[in-house]
């Protein structure tokens, strides 16, 4: 039965269907922008504003938005989020803006905006669809910190720029560079694997 | 910086030392998506490269013809991904018509490929390097030529994969990551080709 409001919605997000982990969507913010702590804390409050936002105003309209032009309505719906986090970014912090660089802008063609409006927003209420937003995107943020807490840390030897390592640590630089990225998510992924597996025992 | 080099060096510099794919990471969802499968790969990778050339030159166009003279930039990000949505339907239907052999190969790609943000990335990264026309048409070839040779390789490589022993929890896309992750170091090396 389907209750009216439901914290299985906001939970759901941070494990059981994390956006990256388990639907494999939004990749590409989250393996370009995790090289540094900072940046990645920025995109995931911009990533989470957008999703909550384009969320709510979808699942407003969804009863007069007709079936067949429902993708460009909810597209543009998105845009327009995501220019107001792109000029509010650059306002208040160029140098974010500056790092963050061409994946600002392109949140709105990330998989998991569009996915939810469509898979959620579009059939659910109000507060079950600015749950969900809020739970995929704290979801998202997690990850992208986490991924990003190992490979500033193993790879430049900080974290937010502080040192977190003696100091005759030699950073191993592979981590901050492209490659790293695609072997952290590889094990990042192969490790929720594993302990799914066992639960599943 | 990128404006003044030649024209080969553009193509070169988006076709390998810069891949979108693999040293940029534009364009992930489909390339994890699709590459288990050789023929898909090929499809995705022609309809890529067809598409990439022509949304970047027509969004060119709307960003130096229209939103600039009126001083609408920030409508970029709407009206590029409108623009590009819309080009890719009339391809859709374009194609369909007049060259259902070819539709039915690549057709089912052309709707995969609105969304994927490799397309929206080249389009805006040719605005942000502040490239002409021509210099913008020759960046977004070579990057969506990029995107099809490194996709061509992998699905290769996911191929063999599938067949060789892997620890049960590293099967499927965990291996992938890995796989990607040393093809990104290889083209890493591609860096010593030329000074940018």
């Amino acid at each position: 039965m389907k209750r009216l409001i439901d914290f299985k919605n906001f939970t759901k997000g941070i494990w059981k269907e994390n956006p990256v982990l388990y639907l494999m969507l939004g990749l590409c913010p989250l393996l370009a922008i995790s090289g540094s702590v900072s940046d990645s804390i920025g995109m995931g409050i911009a990533f989470t504003f957008v999703l909550v936002c384009s969320n709510i105003i979808i699942s407003l309209i969804r009863r007069f938005v007709p079936a067949h032009v429902r993708i460009p309505v909810f597209i543009v719906i998105i845009a327009t989020f995501v220019t107001i986090t792109d000029y509010s970014v650059a306002a208040f912090s160029p140098q974010l803006h500056k790092n963050l660089g061409v994946f600002l802008p392109l949140i709105v063609v990330n998989c998991i905006v569009l996915g939810r409006a469509e898979a959620f927003a579009s059939k659910n209420n109000v507060i079950n669809s600015f749950l969900d937003g809020l739970g995929m995107g704290i979801g998202f943020t997690i990850i992208i910190v986490f991924m990003a807490v190992i490979r500033e840390g193993i790879g430049n030897g900080t974290i937010m720029g502080r040192p977190v390592f003696p100091e005759n640590y030699k950073p191993f630089l592979f981590m901050i560079l492209p490659p790293g990225a695609f072997l952290v998510i590889g094990f990042l992924i192969a490790l929720k694997n594993t302990i799914e597996g066992r639960r599943k025992c | 910086m990128l404006n003044e080099q030649n024209l080969f060096l553009i193509f070169l510099s988006a076709f390998l030392v810069n891949n979108i794919l693999l040293i940029k990471f534009l364009g992930l969802c489909s390339f994890f998506g699709i590459s288990s499968d050789i023929k898909a790969s090929v499809g995705m990778g022609l309809a890529v490269i067809f598409v990439m050339v022509m949304a970047c030159s027509v969004s060119w166009v709307v960003y130096h013809y229209i939103l600039a003279p009126f001083h609408l930039e920030f409508l970029r990000t709407l009206t590029f991904i409108l623009t590009i949505a819309s080009l890719v339907q009339f391809e859709e239907i374009f194609i369909r018509k007049k060259a259902p052999a070819l539709y039915k190969s690549l057709g089912i790609y052309l709707p995969l490929i609105t969304t994927n943000c490799a397309i929206l990335g080249v389009a805006f990264l040719g605005i942000d390097y502040k490239l002409t026309f021509i210099q913008n048409l020759l960046y977004s070839f070579g990057a969506s030529c990029g995107y099809c040779l490194s996709i061509l390789l992998f699905a290769g490589i996911r191929e063999k994969l599938s067949t060789a022993p892997i620890p049960e929890n590293l099967k499927g896309i965990p291996i992938a990551f890995i796989t990607a992750s040393l093809m990104s170091l290889a083209f890493l090396g591609f860096k010593g080709l030329f000074k940018l």
